[in-house]
């Protein structure tokens, strides 16, 4: 099937939680919809699954307008962040609970059962209740149970939210897997982006309500049309400077002055906002016409194979994410360089003005 | 504040432990030191909260001691030990103004009132809240409300220790970043011991000097970010830090050779004998382990690439086993089979999950 949602808008008295929302999403194909807290990721899954009615606007499947229509009319099935299953069933019957609901003959029930927990990895633990599973089987029990069903559209709202990490990085590593088998339209929220980019498919930057951007998941990432999708999909936080160009060179709002090239030299004068990644900064100069911005040390954090150190610009907080083990004293001063290639370039109301050549994966 | 000594602490939830398994908490000997950052890393289960609870007061261990400086602790109760705690999620007394909450731990304990006023001051102003100092807690966002129960825990000047339990969990990642800063660089102006339990590795890595990694009950690393990154003195250190985690490959291992299957790999270091006995793994991170092309290493075949963007990952296999290689900027592999280059620095063995040591090779000759 497809979903569309066409210029859908859902207001709670004078608040909006979603502004003008257009989006289409087709069959088999897995949607994430990334942003902070309240930027409306639940709002919208709820708008979608007909668990609320939009204020204005149509959504549409396969064409036809099941505006208003309540989810029990629509093929459905959620996941929350919360692990929810019933305590007194077995795994086996939790996931078999809907097929019984909807009265399946016992040889599909089991048929559909046995497929999900096989590609749930749940075959061992069938037969035990969900209190005695790790929260990470517990979730795939959850997920087996929405899969089930054979619903033409699953939601799945930050699903590993509340995992271990390491449960989080094997279950993310399954999940493309599992939802390619199924052909239905899955959409899944979360907050961070490192998340949106291992789970791949198409992804949706949400903020404030209005979805700033919508494409396959590179592509957003490394192209985001504007200031907010490059804020939302930006972890560590998107490093951010104000610049004027004028004829050939350009002035910082870090001090110095810089020849414009690269997607400087392509733009008219005029105020910008310059933003570039945690790993485009680097503490040592690389060559020439780079950006060289004086800062102050703050914190330098170690990872192990990875240090990010904070920095502090006059007024701009920047975050350098530098290879190997760099234990830099606070209050330190530092040079912060960055080369023009890697630089987006946003016009004062936040548009992409122009951006450096399409930057390669490292 | 106080040096903080575990000694033979162990801890079973069953009466009667006999044997290693009935224990949730394995035999530890530790000392925190006073002034430092520790974090305590674990999956869910890995005995991390037990330990808390027991060095907080809530738990009493069923063997050993727990000393704040020189003096027992063990059978004092949690508000006799002198040290402040910060939970995942929020205590916050929604009635009272911000100000007025980061001073209840004061007032609690009959600190005079013009000291109490500048040490909220001050505690508002490591963390930011000096706007809201006099608003109500109640009408406050999830992330301010945990950032008021920081500011409780960081309120009294003369604790022995903060516990954090996992105090970042219900933050989003943006204020993470800045509230991890922001602790450490508390951490630094307040001169406290603070322990930070969590189970994700780069707030451990991220907030502590010292980072004590534990696995089933037991602790299996204590050492600094870089020292658990380079040299895991456990496979379940390898594999829990570092994302992908490291590559564990069953191997033997003869003087300085290792063999996988019928390839063999150079070591930089020489070997005793492994017996048959013990299970031989070797250990490599993706990042010291790089995908080039076919030909210019050990043969393997590419299953997929994951892009994460700023790195992409190659998920190969090597005779059946799967593995996570790095790609070097500027290497094109042209359809499905590569090779693979190992760091010889970063290859570790390990016999029964444990780091071998071996002898490193001097310069004058093998």
């Amino acid at each position: 099937m497809t979903l569309v949602l066409d210029s859908v808008t859902k207001k709670v008295g004078a608040l909006i939680h979603i502004d003008d929302v257009s989006l289409t999403l087709e069959r088999g194909s897995l949607n994430v919809l990334l942003g902070a807290t309240l930027a409306g990721k639940t709002s919208l899954m709820r708008l979608m699954a007909g668990l609320d009615a939009p204020t204005s606007g149509r959504i549409l499947v396969d064409g036809k307008d099941v505006t208003g229509w309540p989810v029990q009319r629509r093929s459905v099935a959620m996941v929350y962040q919360q692990f929810i299953n019933y305590p007194s069933l077995d795994v086996y019957e939790n996931i078999a609970s809907p097929l019984r609901v909807a009265r399946l003959p016992k040889s599909e029930i089991e048929a559909r059962v046995r497929e999900a927990a096989k590609l749930l990895k749940l075959e061992p633990y069938l037969d035990r209740k969900p209190l005695n599973l790790s929260g990470g089987q517990q979730q795939r029990t959850a997920i087996a149970r929405a899969l089930v069903k054979r619903a033409d559209l699953v939601l799945l709202d930050e699903p590993l939210a509340n995992l271990d990490y390491k449960l989080r990085e094997e279950l993310r590593e399954e999940l493309p897997r599992v939802f390619a088998a199924s052909g239905a339209i899955f959409v899944y929220a979360t907050t961070e982006p490192s998340e949106a980019l291992l789970l791949g498919g198409n992804t949706a930057t949400l903020f404030e309500g209005c979805v700033t951007q919508f494409g396959p998941t590179p592509q957003v990432y490394r192209r985001p049309h504007d200031l907010s999708t490059a804020r939302v999909f930006s972890d560590p936080p998107l490093n951010t400077l104000k610049i004027r160009k004028t004829g050939g060179s350009a002035s910082l709002s870090t001090g110095g002055e810089i020849r414009a090239t690269g997607p400087l030299a392509a733009v008219p004068d005029g105020d910008y906002t310059v933003g570039f990644r945690a790993h485009h900064i680097a503490l040592e100069s690389a060559g020439t016409d780079e950006i060289a911005i004086p800062a102050v040390v703050s914190v330098s954090e170690i990872t192990g194979s990875e240090s990010y150190v904070h920095l502090d610009a006059s007024e701009h907080r920047l975050v350098a994410l530098v290879p190997g083990v760099r234990r830099l004293e606070p209050r330190s001063a530092v040079t912060a360089f960055v080369d023009p290639r890697h630089l987006f370039l946003f016009d004062t109301v936040g548009c992409l003005a122009a951006a450096g050549p399409a930057q390669k994966a490292a | 504040m106080a040096r903080i000594t575990l000694d033979h602490l162990a801890h079973a939830y069953k009466p009667n432990p006999r044997t290693a398994e009935d224990y949730a908490l394995k035999e530890i000997n530790h000392v925190w030191n006073q002034g430092g950052a520790y974090a305590l890393l674990g999956p869910s289960g890995c005995g991390k909260t037990t330990l808390l609870n027991i060095i907080s007061g809530l738990v009493q261990p069923t063997r050993g001691r727990v000393l704040f400086d020189d003096l027992d602790v063990t059978d004092l109760p949690t508000e006799a030990r002198n040290i402040a705690q910060v939970f995942q999620f929020p205590v916050v007394y929604d009635t009272m103004s911000v100000r007025e909450n980061l001073a209840f731990p004061l007032k609690n304990r009959h600190v005079p009132r013009d000291k109490t006023a500048r040490r909220v001051e001050e505690i508002a102003r490591l963390l930011d809240l000096t706007r809201v100092l006099d608003r109500k807690a109640s009408n406050l966002t999830a992330d301010m409300k945990q950032k008021i129960s920081l500011g409780r825990g960081l309120v009294r000047p003369d604790v022995a220790a903060i516990l954090f339990d996992e105090p970042l969990t219900v933050i989003d990642p943006h204020l993470k970043w800045q509230l991890r800063s922001t602790l450490k660089e508390i951490h630094r102006a307040l001169d406290i011991t603070m322990i930070y339990v969590t189970h994700d590795q780069t707030e451990a890595l991220t907030f502590a000097d010292k980072v004590v990694v534990m696995h089933d009950g037991a602790v299996v690393q204590t050492g600094t970010p870089d020292e658990l990154f380079e040299r895991p003195a456990h496979t379940f250190v390898g594999h829990f830090i570092g994302s992908p985690g490291m590559n564990i490959l069953p191997c033997k291992v003869e003087g300085a050779t290792a063999f996988i299957g019928d390839r063999s790999i150079v070591l930089q270091r020489i070997y005793r004998p492994l017996s048959d006995g013990e299970r031989i793994e070797l250990g490599i991170r993706p990042e010291f382990l790089q995908l080039q092309p076919k030909g210019m290493g050990l043969p393997v075949q590419i299953r997929r690439i994951d892009d994460i963007g700023r790195t992409r990952i190659a998920r190969v296999e090597m005779s059946g086993r799967p593995l996570a290689a790095s790609i070097p900027e500027g290497i094109s592999i042209e359809g499905s089979e590569a090779a693979l280059a190992f760091d010889p620095r970063h290859v570790h063995i390990y016999a029964n999950g444990h780091l071998v040591p071996g002898e490193p090779i001097g310069e004058h000759g093998t």
